[in-house]
């Protein structure tokens, strides 16, 4: 196995051999509906990559076609550099859906212990546990960690879902809306967490969020609208070229400027 | 350190859809295990489920018994093919609810994104409530050979080993059916649709060959008929009989068919 852990993330000199996705004309058809159409982005490995977009722009499917659980996906999807689904990736990515998926009849370390049996396979018990109470501690539950899970607070249980996602260090991380309804303090300390693992570990993620004030505490972004990638930039780079003050604002400007486009090409026909 | 950079560029890949055909071993002993542990485990958080689950079949044998006071040969008749009936139901209705909800909690996407085999997952929960129905089985057994006079000629053992066969075969009609299944309500539906029929036409009313000839083609294929046909001749015959064998064997080899089904009903793409 290769070792990305040593060296800042963020030294770009350093040229990576793939990275951490890359999609090429990426559709993703969902009955009757388009959901993806044709997408082409790459999300580089060791950066946090915010998705973001209102809802129904299709987040979560395209999180779902990276993790693989997505069905009639086409084109070309690579992830960690090898094609969406592989049975490999399946212990290096950690993936947390928007709804907390997690045992509400277990205890929050029950589920922890579960999780981490089908995971981390042949590991002594000893490492499991120590694997187990870091994560409560990175999420905050440690003083939870004996309560049922379906007692807990909606905020608490997605929060044990996260913990389920960081257990045996996952190279890549895919987040749907990991802050919503968290209160500011708790959404401070995950993005901490977050920039840490970037930082210590080299660990990509991929966060999707609807606020737009996340997006200014991630290193790249993708802005998504209706199936489409409206912007693959730096949050200063799209400030900068779109001439606004917050991503807010430069989203709503690109929507305006591909609105723009879209009425220039129905009136030349 | 070696660079990472020697390694060449991957070449480009198929259709990601291509990748369905997942290499995962079909069982794995720990993995097993541990889905059957954390079973039992969410079980134990409902203690009033494990009691209904133990003790009903056991008042539901004492009342026939008393129901048939005066005609002690008919409880024998109904009292055995009851022994085998119970645990089909109540391990159909556990496992299509469990496994509903693992599908609508989002608990079984996360568990087909990680490295675990579906036959882990089916064995698992067959292994959890197959243990059940052992404790389920045995008490009903006991009970009713033991205190309520159930006048059985072979041996209990072998009513026990009719009683756990039918078990698995609720539990893998369960698993099956929970597929078809949007809501709770739905899956609560199922058990008149899958279970009545067979209940009707099993001979537990009246022989099979006293119905109408239509029927007792359709009884002929469904395996609840072999259940109880097994459970009486245990209680007619003091060894295992040709048609004992075969009606084990068929009940057997349905549970595995339907667990197969039920495996294949686990997608780890959606739409």
């Amino acid at each position: 196995m290769m070792n990305y852990s040593s060296g800042p993330p963020e030294t770009e000199s350093r040229t990576l051999p793939t990275p951490a996705v890359r999609a090429e004309g990426l559709t993703v058809v969902r009955g009757p509906r388009t959901v993806l159409r044709g997408l082409d982005f790459t999300v580089p490995r060791g950066q946090i990559t915010g998705l973001l977009g209102p809802s129904g722009c299709g987040k979560s499917t395209l999180m779902r076609a990276i993790v693989g659980t997505q069905a009639k996906v086409t084109g070309t999807l690579d992830v960690l550099g090898l094609s969406a689904g592989h049975p490999t990736l399946r212990t290096r990515i950690g993936y947390v859906t928007q709804a907390p998926s997690v045992y509400d009849d277990l205890t929050v370390r029950q589920n922890l212990d579960y999780f981490a049996a089908i995971l981390t396979l042949g590991r002594a018990a000893s490492a499991r546990r120590t694997d187990i109470d870091r994560v409560l501690a990175d999420v905050d539950l440690t003083t939870h960690a004996d309560s049922l899970a379906g007692n807990l607070s909606g905020g608490q249980r997605s929060r044990v879902s996260l913990a389920v996602a960081l257990l045996g260090t996952p190279e890549l991380l895919i987040l749907d809306e990991p802050t919503v309804g968290l209160d500011p303090v708790l959404r401070r300390d995950l993005w901490n967490l977050f920039h840490d693992i970037a930082a210590s570990r080299g660990a990509t993620l991929l966060i999707s969020s609807h606020v737009m004030d996340e997006a200014e505490r991630c290193h790249r972004l993708l802005l998504m609208r209706e199936g489409e990638i409206l912007a693959d930039d730096t949050p200063d780079a799209l400030r900068t070229r779109t001439g606004s003050e917050t991503v807010e604002a430069a989203f709503l400007h690109l929507v305006d400027e591909a609105a723009a486009a879209g009425r220039r090409k129905e009136t030349a026909r | 350190m070696s660079t990472p950079t020697t390694k060449k560029p991957t070449k480009p890949t198929k259709k990601p859809t291509m990748n369905t055909t997942a290499p995962t071993s079909a069982l794995n002993v720990s993995r097993t295990t541990a889905t059957a542990a954390r079973v039992l485990r969410q079980l134990r958080h409902d203690p009033r489920t494990i009691v209904m689950m133990i003790l009903i079949p056991c008042v539901m044998l004492f009342l026939l018994r008393y129901v048939f006071d005066g005609s002690p040969r008919t409880f024998d008749g109904i009292g055995a093919s009851l022994l085998g009936i119970f645990p089909l139901i109540t391990m159909f209705l556990v496992t299509s609810i469990a496994t509903l909800r693992e599908r609508t909690s989002g608990t079984l996407e996360r568990l087909l994104a990680m490295p675990l085999g579906k036959g882990d997952l089916i064995a698992g929960y067959a292994l959890a409530f197959g243990t059940l129905a052992i404790i389920q089985s045995a008490l009903a057994t006991g009970l009713a050979v033991w205190f309520l006079g159930l006048d059985v000629v072979g041996s209990p053992w072998l009513l026990l080993l009719v009683a756990l066969l039918d078990a698995l075969l609720g539990t893998a009609l369960g698993l099956f059916v929970s597929a078809f299944a949007a809501s709770e309500f739905q899956a609560v539906q199922f058990m008149p649709a899958v279970i009545f029929p067979q209940l009707l036409l099993c001979g537990l009313f009246t022989p099979r060959d006293n119905m109408h000839p239509v029927l007792e083609a359709i009884s002929d294929v469904l395996p609840m008929s072999y259940a109880v046909d097994g459970m009486n001749e245990v209680l007619r015959h003091t060894d295992m009989t040709a048609t004992f064998i075969r009606d084990v064997l068929i009940v057997a080899g349905c549970a595995l068919l339907v667990l197969g089904l039920g495996a294949a009903t686990l997608r780890r793409r959606t739409a």
